[in-house]
């Protein structure tokens, strides 16, 4: 992996798209840097503007304003059909997996070599092996419509990867999948990131997907970024408002309470949840406000993390911290919350 | 009444209808689906908007459509004489049949094409395929089972239209039902040849759907 190396930056890029009832700006200045070897995640909340960013990004959109690098080229010099041969090292996924219906698994996952122009015996050969890679190889000769959501989107993952890519844009790969299948197939990802060193763009409304395999993530709101940064600190100090949305989309009065102290306490299976919560409201008499919660309860057992948000009085803020350390809880005081 | 006379006439009659039918949709195809083609590719949704383009070819193909099949066959007649030489006859009948489903079969095509989904063009796109990639790869082979529809759809009114051509003398079938049944009253001739014409329409139309659904891998 190479740190320094941006494979895709995209500078001060601006979209308009002109309807019948005005213009509407779906990206504005949007400047960004995607490293090789990275996964990258863009989220944000429906009509943000991310598939037009990651369409921006292959040029089936292209930009009003602003320049896209690729690997270094500006794809707004590219003729037409340099631009097509570019876009080879660009694979593409998506929410609907857009599999040709009246082709096998196996036309399906040549399609992309039979445009290149790759000889077919050699195209079939590179199928099965992505295939195999993939996990597919006995439905080979299946017809899209037998397969479930899960292995269309991993044929169309072979089929992406069928012309070597250095980038994989996925646009809301995950979004039609059960949470089971998700995981599977964002696994699959990072197996190939790994595996392969393709670079990895990953566009979604969900925080749980890019928690599970993104390196950095950019934050899209109402058109334009408003965060960039690794997972790690987004996820525990999101500055923005926005990503604070994203971040804990079940509260709505944070914004509005500025300034209070927070914890955050994780559940590690030691203890179960209602119990430590109630008890200690019961003993100190007082309330705390649960501003995120994220656990499961697994044969009484809670697995998870919560964050509450701690009385005013400093005394038994501490004192409520004290009280959870001794149940045995991680617990934490994070200051990005409110 | 069924004199071998009669019957080697039916039977004429027959080879005739089935020869005007297969020879103008062959030959209306050839126009009608680059038409649809180009009505598709060219939409402002489409793959390569061209949007006058596409409203100049929207317009000559509704004006065609819109010109009821017995007077585009009177008035295409100068047309017919320059091509085959004459104006009656299955040839004869040949030109305006086809100057009337081509612009049909344009639409028929154009509405296939259009159910294919958008986000497979994109997926195409994506890896690098032309618009000419796109058509011969994606579009055609994705609607095929809707082709295929289209075109039973296509020969069969066709045939149904040839079989008007009996008013201008242009042979086949119809014209052997006008002239018994019309001119002369011999009804039994003229039921004959109707059910000969439902029955080819009814094999036709069969033939079509079966092929489309053996084509069709959507299940
Ligand atoms: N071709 C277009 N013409 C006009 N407006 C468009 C077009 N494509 C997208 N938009 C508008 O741009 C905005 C951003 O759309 P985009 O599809 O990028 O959102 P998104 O973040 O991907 O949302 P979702 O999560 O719902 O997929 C939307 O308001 C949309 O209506
Ligand atoms: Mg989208």
């Amino acid at each position: 992996m190479n740190e320094e190396h941006p494979i895709i930056k995209i500078e001060a890029l601006g979209k308009i798209f002109s309807g019948s009832d005005g213009d509407f700006a779906a990206l504005e200045d949007i400047n960004l840097e995607i490293r090789s070897g990275e996964i990258f995640g863009i989220i944000g909340m429906s009509g943000a503007g991310k598939s037009t960013l990651v369409r921006c990004i292959n040029f089936l959109e292209r930009p009003t304003v602003g320049t896209v690098y690729f690997d270094g080229q500006n794809l707004s010099d590219l003729t037409k059909r340099e631009l097509y041969h570019i876009r080879q090292s660009i694979g593409m996924i998506f929410q609907q997996f857009n599999l040709l219906m009246q082709r096998n698994v196996l036309g399906n996952v040549c399609f992309p070599l039979e445009i290149a122009g790759v000889d077919k015996k050699e195209a079939v050969e590179k199928a099965k092996k992505l295939l195999s890679l993939v996990g597919l190889t006995d439905k080979t000769y299946s017809y899209p419509s037998q397969l479930s959501g899960g292995q269309k989107q991993r044929v169309a993952i072979a089929r992406a990867l069928a012309t070597n890519p250095k980038v994989l844009l996925c646009d809301e790969a995950t979004s039609a999948l059960d949470p089971a299948t998700t995981r599977d197939v964002l696994m699959l990802l990072k197996d190939i990131n790994k595996r392969l060193g393709i670079t990895i763009v990953i566009i979604t409304h969900e925080m749980r997907v890019i928690e599970e395999i993104c390196n950095r993530v950019a934050i899209i709101d109402s058109s334009r970024i408003a965060e960039v940064g690794r997972v790690e600190n987004i996820f525990t100090r999101p500055k923005t408002s926005a990503a604070r949305r994203l971040v804990f989309p079940e509260d709505r009065s944070m914004e509005n309470l500025p300034g209070k102290r927070c914890c955050r306490i994780v559940f590690d299976g030691n203890s179960s949840f209602e119990p430590v919560i109630a008890g200690m409201v019961l003993d100190f008499r007082q309330t705390v406000n649960i501003l995120f919660a994220d656990t499961k309860n697994i044969d009484g057992k809670a697995f998870g993390q919560i964050v509450i948000q701690l009385p005013d009085n400093e005394l038994t803020a501490d004192r409520m911290m004290e009280y959870l350390r001794a149940k045995n809880l991680t617990v934490e005081e994070v200051d990005g919350y409110v | 009444m069924f004199d071998p006379d009669v019957l080697t006439m039916l039977g004429r009659g027959l080879m005739e209808s089935l020869y005007m039918t297969l020879v103008s949709t062959a030959l209306a195809y050839l126009f009608g689906l680059p038409l649809g083609i180009t009505m598709v590719v060219t939409d402002k949704e489409g793959i390569y908007p061209r949007e006058t383009l596409n409203w100049i070819l929207g317009l000559v193909i509704n004006l065609l459509r819109s010109v009821p099949f017995l007077i585009l066959l009177v008035m295409v007649i100068p047309i017919t004489r320059a091509i085959v030489g004459t104006t009656i006859g299955t040839n004869a009948t040949i030109v305006p049949l086809v100057i009337a489903a081509a612009p049909f079969i344009a639409r028929l095509v154009e509405s296939s094409l259009k159910e294919v989904d958008k986000g497979v063009i994109e997926a195409a796109q994506s890896m690098g395929a032309s618009s000419m990639q796109v058509i011969t790869k994606v579009l055609l082979p994705e609607a095929r089972p809707s082709l295929i529809m289209g075109g039973a759809i296509a020969v069969t009114t066709i045939l149904s239209y040839s079989a008007m051509a009996g008013f201008v003398a242009g042979g086949g079938l119809g014209d052997i039902a006008i002239r018994y049944g019309y001119h002369r009253y011999q009804t039994d001739i003229m039921l004959v040849t109707v059910a000969l014409l439902v029955i080819i329409v009814q094999v036709l139309q069969e033939l079509g759907m079966k092929l489309a659904r053996i084509g069709d891998k959507r299940k």
